[in-house]
């Protein structure tokens, strides 16, 4: 006998979890099936551990500068196997709360391998063998991605690292090679080279970041170049052999020459890639785009009945981008008509030193958009309290229609600005012009006092520059 | 609080209008969207839609009151629960229309209470909302907020629902679709796999209107078919010696151009049903249906009858374009006394239009394509095309409509008359 559901989510990351929360809340029966660890790659391998290690990484920055500060710090070294229990603590911790909020939620958890065997069907194999057969009217896609392999040797854990690995490492890499310079590939470069590692980060588009504005990118080359860094942009890996003792790769480089070097260690940090092969949809007639599962609005698949969210479908892939999706599915599935979400109202944010962190559209993208535009641009350095900080790198920039004063977008480097991102957000949820944005008291003395001066500096009213 | 019923600037130079008929009464329910009264312009009968939903409390201006300035309160709505008797009742400055209020402040509030800040809105005024952005584009296109939908939390207007929408209140919508608008939508979405699209302003108003056509107005239909070859050569000809003044006449232009002289000739059809009145127009206005994306809006060549083929050529050419744009001014395509659609481009035969209120007739074109033809006995090959007149049968009787067809087919096929 099935056990039967309104609703079974396939996989617990930050899109099934909270898919599966909002359909407790709107009164759905509710089941939720997860083959690893509740909270998925989020909590437990991805955005919240790697936050953790570089906070690590952050406090032994401080430190080794202790004395820009008028303070003294000795004999500093850094324990990597602790940094890393720590993390795993953080990642434990989070992966019980989750655990704690579907009990709360009154949802059905099942652990194992979820298959969709029918419409409506679903089997879960557990660890030991055992199978639960579920029916559900409606069933959630929410298995989520994994990392890109190259095409050559495959990561294999000791000296060819995924992130999965790069995050519990076995040993601390002496000279890093990372491949990729997207948010993963960059924020580990930035971890391992603030613990002490010579890390060399190579990228095949013609600037690091290149989802960021590229005036983003420039000013983090160059802060991470100055942080001990090597970039190579416009390159791409020939070949990888393994080697006992180090990893042999051959680079060819931009102006086309082939230069062959060893690493301690590679990171391959070349994308993500979906987690749709096993899950049944084929059977079912789903429709994949590259193994994205392709969907409306309302995170609706073909089939009637199979919805998806999340890194399973279109990008971008982001944690809150896949939260997001299991509310508006679960509001959905519940009978509610809930707003499609705009992809430009949602922020990204690289974890690097400095931070990086964006929402809306780039300038560049806003010229193609056929935009005319008004661009503001506002350094920290004029900003007292990042001085005060001692941290008076980076800018923040806005991009406004010049027309209509919508604000496309705005493109952050420099302190904390992950946690100021929200600001511009809220400007474009609530779809505010220059006027309000102008009209806005904020603090003093912040460092958000840089977003202010920025639409100022737009209209050629920035005060402190 | 009760929210004050203003009257409404349904376009952007109104600046008064005629309350013409209440559609509600005292202590009516009234919801969003719901029609409370008529409201008259030098142009057209209007419809005032209710924004907030509530109770009537008090209607403040009878019914037949003419120059009521715009913005002056028309009524009062209360909140559901509220005391309605109490709302309206006694010397409530705000409630009165704007020139009277300095008076009834000097005579009955203290001295104290500077005049101008009465004249001020008063609190509680309906609030329209609307992002910064919204309110934004709305002024620089001339859009009337308050005859907006907005599509956001609690109804608020955001920068979709006025990409939708097209400048002032009142679109004229072109008739011509098949009408696949029905007003009532089914509200349970079927099972079947879709995606839900949220109506633009005009794809709203398009429902509406040609809803409201089709079933208040009782259509007629008469179809004529008519040799074309003499309008195709003389179409030539003309083109022929005007390429070098860069005029290139179309076919369209020629009908639109041999309707209006039908008009002229046939009287009876350029008529506008008014209730107890007929309105017979001595101009004759053709609004042209344009299709745009997202919907169709109809330009209108003003006194068409009067105007050379030319010039018919180069004002359709500059008001398509700017209907494609989204760049017309509300007397651009609001009026009209009667309405041509042609769907020959597209291949079809022949089709029933639908006529689009307050005008009484519309001509549908068919495409001219080779058909066998008799003349003089024989048989010929010729190009012939099927048109199609919608008339409204309150308006025109069928023997008017028939003599404007008998007309149209005697120009198209004599076109130097449409010369004369």
């Amino acid at each position: 006998m099935a056990d039967s559901y309104d609703v079974i989510v396939l996989g617990s990351g930050p899109g099934g979890y909270v898919a599966a929360i909002r359909a407790a809340q709107l009164k759905l029966n509710t089941a939720i099936v997860e083959r690893e660890n509740l909270g998925g790659v989020c909590l437990n391998w991805g955005c919240i551990p790697t936050k953790a290690l570089l906070r690590s990484a952050e406090v032994f920055r401080y430190m080794r500068h202790a004395k820009d500060y008028g303070l003294v710090a000795e004999k500093i070294t850094a324990d990597l196997d602790a940094v890393v229990k720590r993390s795993r603590g953080v990642a434990r911790q989070l992966n019980q709360g989750v655990s704690h909020l579907m009990k709360k939620n009154g949802i059905a958890v099942y652990m194992g391998e979820g298959k969709l065997t029918g419409k409506g069907r679903l089997s879960v194999t557990a660890p030991d063998g055992k199978t639960s057969e579920l029916t559900a009217k409606n069933i959630i896609i929410a298995t989520g991605a994994r990392a890109r392999d190259l095409p050559f040797p495959k990561a294999d854990g000791k000296r060819v690292w995924t992130y999965r690995h790069a995050m519990n490492p076995p040993e601390m890499p002496n000279k890093l090679l990372v491949i990729g310079s997207g948010a993963i590939g960059i924020e580990f470069a930035s971890f391992y080279n603030d613990m002490g590692a010579e890390v060399t980060v190579v990228e095949m588009l013609d600037r690091i970041v290149p989802v960021e504005d590229a005036d983003v990118s420039t000013f983090l080359e160059k802060a991470l170049v100055k942080q001990g860094m090597k970039i190579l942009t416009g390159a791409g890996v020939q070949k990888l052999d393994i080697g006992a003792t180090g990893v042999t790769v051959a680079i060819k480089a931009r102006d086309g020459k082939l230069v062959s070097d060893e690493y301690s260690h590679v990171i391959v940090a070349i994308g993500i890639v979906p987690n749709t092969e096993t899950v049944g949809l084929e059977a079912l007639g789903v429709k994949t785009e590259r193994g994205h599962i392709v969907t409306d609005g309302a995170c609706r698949t073909n089939v009637e009945g199979i919805w998806a969210i999340g890194d399973a479908t279109a990008p971008p892939w982001l944690a809150h981008k896949a939260s997001h999706e299991g509310v508006i599915a679960a509001e959905t599935i519940a009978g509610q008509h809930p707003h499609a979400m705009d992809p430009r109202n949602i922020p990204g944010c690289t974890y690097c030193h400095p931070q990086i962190a964006s929402v809306g559209l780039t300038e560049t993208n806003a010229r193609e958009a056929g935009h005319e535009v008004r661009i503001g641009t506002f350094p920290f350095i004029g900003n007292g309290k990042a001085i005060a900080l001692g941290e008076p790198e980076g800018f923040v920039k806005t991009v406004f229609d010049a027309q209509t004063g919508e604000l496309l977008g705005a493109h952050m480097v420099g302190p904390e600005v992950t946690e100021m991102i929200h600001g511009f957000t809220i400007g474009r949820t609530l779809e505010t012009t220059e006027a309000e944005l102008m009209e806005t008291v904020f603090p003093h003395p912040t460092i958000s006092e840089t977003m202010h001066e920025s639409v100022l500096a737009a209209f050629g009213r920035a005060v402190h520059i | 609080m009760p929210i004050e019923l203003k009257m409404p600037a349904l376009s952007p130079t109104m600046e008064e209008g005629s309350l013409a008929k209440w559609l509600v009464k005292e202590g009516d329910v009234v919801k969003s969207g719901d029609l409370l009264a008529e409201i008259e312009t030098d142009k057209a009968t209007m419809e005032f839609e209710a924004v907030d939903e509530g109770i009537i409390a008090k209607i403040l201006i009878p019914e037949g009151t003419e120059g009521v300035k715009v913005g002056t309160v028309v009524a009062m709505l209360a909140a559901e629960g509220e005391d309605i008797t109490a709302i309206g009742e006694g010397a409530v400055p705000a409630l009165l229309p704007a020139p009277e209020i300095a008076d009834k402040v000097a005579t009955s509030i203290p001295a104290a209470v500077p005049v101008a800040s009465s004249a001020a809105p008063a609190i509680g005024a309906s609030r329209i909302k609307a992002s910064p952005l919204a309110r934004r584009l709305a002024e620089a296109s001339a859009i009337d907020l308050s005859t907006i939908r907005g599509s956001g939390p609690n109804g608020r207007i955001v920068k979709v629902d006025i990409d939708g929408a097209t400048p002032a209140s009142m679109p004229a919508v072109a008739p011509g679709v098949p009408a696949a608008f029905a007003a009532a939508v089914p509200s349970i979405e079927p099972d079947i796999p879709h995606e839900v699209v949220k109506l633009s302003n005009m794809r709203k108003v398009i429902a509406r209107r040609l809803t409201e056509s089709k079933q208040q107005v009782p259509h007629i239909y008469l179809t004529a078919d008519i040799h074309l070859d003499p309008l195709l050569k003389l179409r030539a000809d003309l083109n022929d010696g005007l390429a070098e003044r860069g005029v290139k006449l179309s076919v369209n232009d020629l009908l639109v151009k041999a309707l209006a002289a039908a008009l002229i000739e046939v009287p009876s059809c350029n008529v506008q049903f008014a209730g107890d009145n007929l309105l017979r127009f001595s101009r004759v206005d053709i609004s042209v249906a344009v299709s745009i994306p997202g919907g169709l809006i109809t330009p209108i060549i003003a006194g068409a009858n009067a105007k050379g083929v030319a010039a018919i050529s180069s004002e359709m050419k500059d008001r398509a374009e700017r209907a494609r744009n989204g760049k017309l001014q509300p007397h651009e395509y609001q009026g009209g006394t009667a309405s041509l659609s042609n769907m020959g481009m597209f291949g079809i035969k022949q089709f029933e239009a639908v006529i689009n209120p307050p005008q009484a007739m519309i001509m549908a074109i068919g495409a001219g394509e080779k058909r066998p033809y008799v003349v003089n006995n024989a048989l010929t090959v010729a190009t012939v095309m099927s048109v199609t007149g919608s008339f409204d049968h309150r308006a025109i009787d069928g023997a008017d409509g028939a003599q404007l067809m008998a007309a149209f087919k005697r120009i198209v096929e004599k076109p130097l008359t449409l010369l004369a």
